[in-house]
């Protein structure tokens, strides 16, 4: 990249510790004001089509190699799904079980990954912190301890995976109808030899988010932050389920937009907006248009849209949280971090009381059932609700694949998060430096975004930015 | 006496491989006893520090931009290992390659039961990188010095081949490494 005379041109390139990659152009005017900021995401797979013709089976352990870092969010969402085309309504406990037991661990897993190997150097060193710290390692030279507990709980996670799916990344065992294992003595005893410990430790990573947020609130509370309607799975009596439910959507004072609603239906209530200058598409609430039906999803919106959490520690740290906007939705973006960590624990005390269940070692692992040619499977992933949709033939051939990931829900809030964030910290600024950089890179990390899943992406790009004026000139670049 | 520096990089891939090598666990606090990381996703390095000892690619080629990071690799590390089946045949992106892109950008922008297109625009913008024809394995880009198969290779193959690698100790690895599903 050259600088052309007076022209600058900002990079960002890549954008790190996200996984996938994106770009953000910003609009400026004459004062350097900002008019407008973007992030496009410049990649696209096309997996809706080449799944097509491919035997429904293979669906459950193919699509999961759209995204290494959530992988069994995908296996499952795929896998509920073709259950109900095998003709299953209900599994056995011991699927269902193994299958939840599984989910937890992945969630375990992503949330202690993305805190601690991604997010915390912002959050521990701060948003302008040296480059050369700012990484896990950097991490584990200052908080040594820290590093090690994201590594193990992490470690943790992964043994879940792999003990229930045979593998940790991109394992086997959901099937249509039901799990192809169980889980053996020796392995529940392993992971509950290790269970205070895990549990000890979510504890501390909830605190440190916690008091993050709070000590720094007046700081926290207006960084790319905006009242928005948010999305999730909830079970039939309103508590937290990130494995099933029914889909309820609030607005941002926490009023209902819909209900309980049986997820089979919702081409009815959530269509999805193509804009022609990113591949990553703009989902929104039909009823409230394409203009005010975006929505959020994740941990933010989980723990905002349920109306109570089924583990003690956790609901106890919900009320914490919703105690510090009076029991109406939280709507701060770096908020997200806080949730996440309720969910963390959340997880663990779910593993532990899976754990103790003795259906994990039952041996009635699948259901049979009359064929069906359509089936929609939804999950709880750790970045938000995740829809998958199929359809498939007399030749058992998938025919039509609908994927709604969830970072694409937060599409629209990560663009209006880069808008804020390049408002208040870059617009009018004449200098443009790494750390300011890294607060736009701050806001997109909050959201946990998986930008491989997003697109189904075909490639990587790195994340751009680039500062271009009200004629449409670059007037700013910079290689960091 | 300055550390070897090891690169990572993910092009046309799912990330699965980097959590893989991130699956060696605590052992990565004794790596970065012996190695320095540079330019990887999992820190804020976004070019070169200089020359590395050891390259690892996730993924194959999929479109310019990848093409371009690959030779920045070649360039940069003395030894490039191709990290699992798609920077080795392109693996599930690959499945595209029998495929024309139209077919694949109409169903996920035109046909879509939940899409929303007024205009009937497919996303064009001149942001957005050209794609390649058919997703490339690596080694038809640049030269490739080792390739780890498996989908993603499992974590204790990447820390026999990396420690072997540093330790300039022949490579031998048991048979429930290299089975693959
Ligand atoms: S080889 Fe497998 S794990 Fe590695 S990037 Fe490709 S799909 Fe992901």
């Amino acid at each position: 990249m050259q600088d052309t005379q007076d022209l600058r041109r900002v990079v960002i390139e890549p954008v790190t510790r996200v996984e996938g990659h994106g770009k953000v152009t910003i609009l400026l005017d004459e004062q350097n004001k900002v008019k407008q900021a973007r992030l496009h995401i410049v990649e696209f797979r096309g997996f809706e089509r080449f799944i097509q013709g491919r035997p429904y089976t293979e669906a459950p352990v193919l699509v999961q190699r759209l995204c290494g870092i959530c992988p069994v969010s995908h296996h499952l969402a795929a896998a509920k799904a073709m259950d109900l085309v095998v003709g299953v309504d209900k599994l056995t406990p011991t699927a269902e079980k193994m299958r939840r037991l599984m989910h937890y661990g992945q969630m375990f897993q992503s949330h202690s990954l993305h805190f601690f190997h991604l997010a915390s150097p912002d959050l521990l060193f701060g948003f302008d912190a040296d480059v050369a710290i700012r990484n896990v390692i950097g991490v584990a030279a200052k908080h040594r301890d820290l590093a090690v507990q994201g590594v193990m709980m992490r470690k943790y996670g992964q043994e879940i995976i792999k003990a229930t799916a045979g593998k940790k990344i991109h394992g086997t065992g959901a099937i249509p109808g039901g799990i192809n294992k169980n889980l053996s003595i020796e392995e529940r005893d392993s992971f509950l030899k290790d269970i205070d410990q895990m549990t000890e430790w979510s504890r501390g990573a909830l605190k440190i988010a916690k008091d993050y947020t709070v000590e720094n609130l007046e700081a926290v509370a207006p960084f790319g932050s905006f009242d928005s309607n948010h999305l999730s799975l909830i079970r039939e009596d309103g508590a937290m389920d990130l494995y099933h439910g029914n889909l309820r959507a609030i607005d941002a004072q926490g009023g209902k937009i819909f209900d309980q609603v049986d997820y089979q239906n919702y081409l009815d209530y959530i269509a999805e907006d193509v804009r022609d200058w990113s591949y990553m598409k703009f989902p929104f609430i039909k009823s409230l248009g394409v203009d005010d039906g975006w929505y959020r999803v994740g941990p933010l919106a989980r723990v905002n849209a349920c109306d109570f959490i089924d583990t003690p520690e956790a609901e106890a740290a919900r009320k914490e949280f919703m105690a510090v906007t009076d029991g109406k939705p939280n709507n701060l973006t770096m908020a997200y971090h806080w949730a996440r960590m309720i969910e963390t624990l959340h997880s663990i005390e779910k593993i532990r009381e899976l754990l103790e269940d003795p259906d994990l070692q039952g041996t009635d692992l699948v259901v049979k059932g009359d064929r069906r040619p359509e089936g929609v499977g939804l999950i709880e992933a750790p970045r938000g609700t995740l829809f998958h949709h199929y359809r498939v033939n007399e030749n058992d051939q998938v025919e039509m694949a609908n994927l709604i990931v969830s970072t694409t829900s937060n599409n629209e809030p990560m663009n209006r998060a880069v808008s804020k964030v390049a408002m208040d910290h870059i617009s009018g600024k004449a200098e443009i430096t790494e750390g300011l950089l890294n607060h736009i890179e701050v806001a997109i990390r909050a959201y946990d975004p998986c930008l491989s899943c997003a697109t189904h992406a075909l490639g990587k790009m790195p994340l751009v930015v680039r500062l271009v004026d009200a004629e449409g000139n670059e007037v700013a670049k910079k290689s960091t | 006496m300055a550390k070897p520096k090891v690169a990572t990089t993910s092009l046309a891939g799912c990330f699965g491989c980097h959590m893989s090598i991130l699956d060696i666990d605590d052992r990565i606090l004794d790596l970065v006893e012996i190695i320095d990381f540079d330019k990887s996703p999992i820190n804020d390095i976004k070019e070169f520090t200089g020359e590395c000892l050891v390259g690892i690619v996730e993924g194959g080629c999929a479109n310019e931009e990848n093409v371009r990071v690959l030779q920045d690799f070649r360039k940069h590390c003395k030894i490039l290992i191709s990290l699992g089946d798609c920077a080795i045949n392109g693996g599930l992106p690959a499945m595209r390659n029998t495929i024309p892109l139209k077919e694949c950008l109409d169903e996920a922008y035109l046909n879509g039961p939940s899409v929303h297109n007024s205009t009937g625009k497919i996303p064009n913008d001149p942001e957005i990188p050209l794609l390649l024809d058919k997703v490339y394995p690596c080694h038809e880009v640049v030269k490739v010095d080792y390739h780890l198969p498996g989908c993603p290779p499992s974590a204790e193959t990447i820390w026999q081949a990396l420690t072997a690698l540093l330790t300039d100790k022949p490579l031998e690895l048991p048979y429930e490494l290299i089975k693959y599903d």
